[in-house]
């Protein structure tokens, strides 16, 4: 991952920042960065969403294509994660580089959405056995300025929230051969239910506390973090250790407590936006990537 | 208590121009003809083509007589024989330590180019050479003058007095060199209780003032004591304003930093960030900086 270098003493004065609540940019241990979100801004994909914070640059686009269901969940359609780490996000991504964080992203989605009931999937059925949605999410990093994870789970939940399907009936004649009928009507489309699509808070444990919303130079000072998904209604759906370092206990359970509290605050905040940006309709003026 | 903001991304609206005495730059983008007049020299960031004077990079035209240049607002460092920097070592080699400056090539620090702890004048024994990252290791941040620019751009520079040194505990912030304003001194101890040191290369240090200046130590011992709460109030605020200033494109000097940080004093630290504050309080930076050249 793109790593800073900082000398002994930047690190102390984080750390001593971190312990006082008081963090390098005056924000306290569980303040975010501001954030900045938008939805729809890549035309040609069925859902898509902008995530800044802070340094940190998202975009994620969110493609249906008809499929098969898995021969284990006959009646269900299913997400397929991508990330793409661009090279322009930092040079050490360039050719295969960002190809090993890509993957582990990748594979912490597939954790995060594995609980049943994050997204509806029953509702991407199309036919039983034969056909379904598949949701190809694709996530690109355009700038990594720290706290990855979250920004990526954000822009995640935005981009679903956006999704819009195509309504498709089955027709079935006498002989028993089905026909699949798009609707004539581009405006006439299903919306997934992201009511309890979890968002992932990262905290990271520097000195004795925890931050959530770590930049890069607060993650250098961090030998471990922990990452908690989280639904809006603070339900935790999946736990993971990231970095060398260890953490005891008793600070887990310190940090699945502030990881919770921080979680649902950070929904309500998203809901929010999503609900204004969607108020608004055809007349927002698109900011996109010129703004 | 937990706080998260989130909004719609607003489009960079254009602000009026400053200048409102005719002294109004003439700004090109590349590919922009500057002049088809062919008596003029081809500087900096210009090109000739088809007895054309084409800009090569967005900025600002800038003529000495007949020399014509494009100084870019968004540039890596240029060295040049003087300036002051800040920057970070990346590197301990035999005799010399390589040090990140935002210049197109690393910089080089010479071990016979700097103090020894304790002042001690006299030639560089291999002992010296060896005790090298005791001195300076990579990630350590250095304020240093620039003694030489070699004939490729890379600059090698001096820590030959007490001011330049190892840097101890405080924060950095990166900017376009092209925004540090030329200045009799870099290094200014400012009325609301931090010093900052303005490196021409767009690094900025902002730490703690200290009361003495530890002379007998020349430098290399850190002050590794927790800084005070009211103290990392003043650098975080400072920091957030020349993050504030540097976003909205305004010129960094001792004055813009200090009513910048005046100007924000009625909003909480983390809140300068939000970009309405932001453009609140550079815009009444701007203000009483063109009330105060009349």
């Amino acid at each position: 991952m793109a790593a800073v270098c900082l000398s002994e003493a930047e690190k102390l004065y984080i750390v001593h920042g971190v312990q006082e609540d008081l963090r390098v940019d005056g924000r306290g241990c569980e303040d975010y960065r501001c954030a900045e979100v938008e939805t729809d801004v890549v035309s040609n994909t069925s859902g898509s969403a902008r995530v800044k914070l802070g340094h940190t640059d998202i975009l994620v686009g969110v493609k249906a294509e008809m499929g098969t269901p898995k021969l284990e969940k006959p009646d269900e359609g299913y997400l397929e994660f991508f990330v793409d780490c661009s090279a322009n996000a930092t040079p050490e991504f360039e050719g295969r580089g960002g190809e090993e964080l890509g993957t582990e992203i990748a594979n912490t989605l597939y954790r995060v959405f594995s609980s049943e009931g994050s997204v509806d999937l029953k509702s991407l059925c199309i036919n039983p056995r034969e056909h379904c949605w598949v949701l190809y999410v694709d996530v690109l990093l355009l700038e990594c300025g720290g706290n990855l994870f979250d920004a990526i789970s954000i822009a995640v939940k935005a981009a679903l929230f956006n999704t819009r399907i195509p309504k498709v009936r089955v027709l079935e004649d006498e002989e028993g051969s089905k026909e699949i009928e798009l609707s004539d009507d581009p405006y006439d489309c299903i919306r997934l239910n992201v009511d309890d699509v979890p968002c992932i808070v990262t905290l990271s444990k520097i000195g004795y506390r925890h931050v959530v919303d770590a930049t890069l130079q607060e993650e250098a000072c961090s030998l471990a973090s922990l990452l908690i998904a989280v639904t809006s209604k603070g339900a935790l759906t999946c736990m993971k250790k990231i970095g060398k370092g260890s953490l005891d206990p008793e600070s887990i359970f310190e940090m699945m407590e502030t990881g919770k509290r921080v979680g649902k605050a950070l929904h309500i905040a998203l809901q929010k936006i999503l609900d204004e940006e969607e108020s608004l309709g055809t007349t927002r003026q698109k900011v996109g990537f010129l703004g | 208590m937990a706080a998260v903001a989130m909004r719609l991304p607003v489009a960079r609206k254009a602000v009026a121009p400053s200048g409102s005495r005719g002294d109004e730059k003439h700004l090109v983008a590349p590919g922009d003809t500057i002049t088809t007049d062919t008596g003029y020299m081809r500087g900096h960031g210009t090109y000739v083509d088809e007895e054309k004077l084409i800009a090569s990079v967005a900025g600002a035209v800038e003529r000495v007589n007949k020399l014509v240049c494009v100084k870019a607002l968004k540039t890596r460092y240029n060295g040049e024989v003087g300036d002051i920097v800040v920057g970070r070592i990346t590197e301990v080699q035999q005799k010399r330590w390589k040090v990140e400056t935002n210049s197109r090539l690393d910089s080089v620090l010479l071990l016979s180019s700097m103090n020894l702890p304790g002042g001690e004048l006299r030639r560089r024994s291999a002992e010296d050479e060896l005790a090298m990252r005791d001195y300076l290791q990579e990630g350590d941040l250095i304020s240093a003058e620039v003694q030489s620019v070699f004939s490729d751009g890379a600059v090698s520079l001096h820590t030959r007095s007490l001011k330049y040194g190892k840097l101890g505990q405080g924060v950095l912030v990166q900017v376009s060199p092209s925004l540090v304003k030329r200045q009799k001194t870099h290094f200014h101890d400012l009325p609301c209780g931090a010093s900052v040191i303005l490196g021409n290369n767009g690094f900025i240090w902002i730490y703690p003032t200290t009361e003495q200046k530890d002379e007998e130590a020349g430098g290399f011992t850190t002050n590794l004591e927790p800084v005070p709460l009211s103290d990392r109030e003043v650098i975080s605020r400072l920091r957030n304003c020349i993050v504030a200033l540097a976003t909205q494109k305004l010129m960094l000097f001792d004055t813009s930093i200090l009513y910048c940080y005046e100007a924000s004093l009625s909003h909480q630290i983390k809140d300068i960030l939000k970009p309405e504050v932001m453009e609140e309080i550079v815009l009444e930076t701007r203000q009483r900086l063109l009330d105060l050249e009349g």
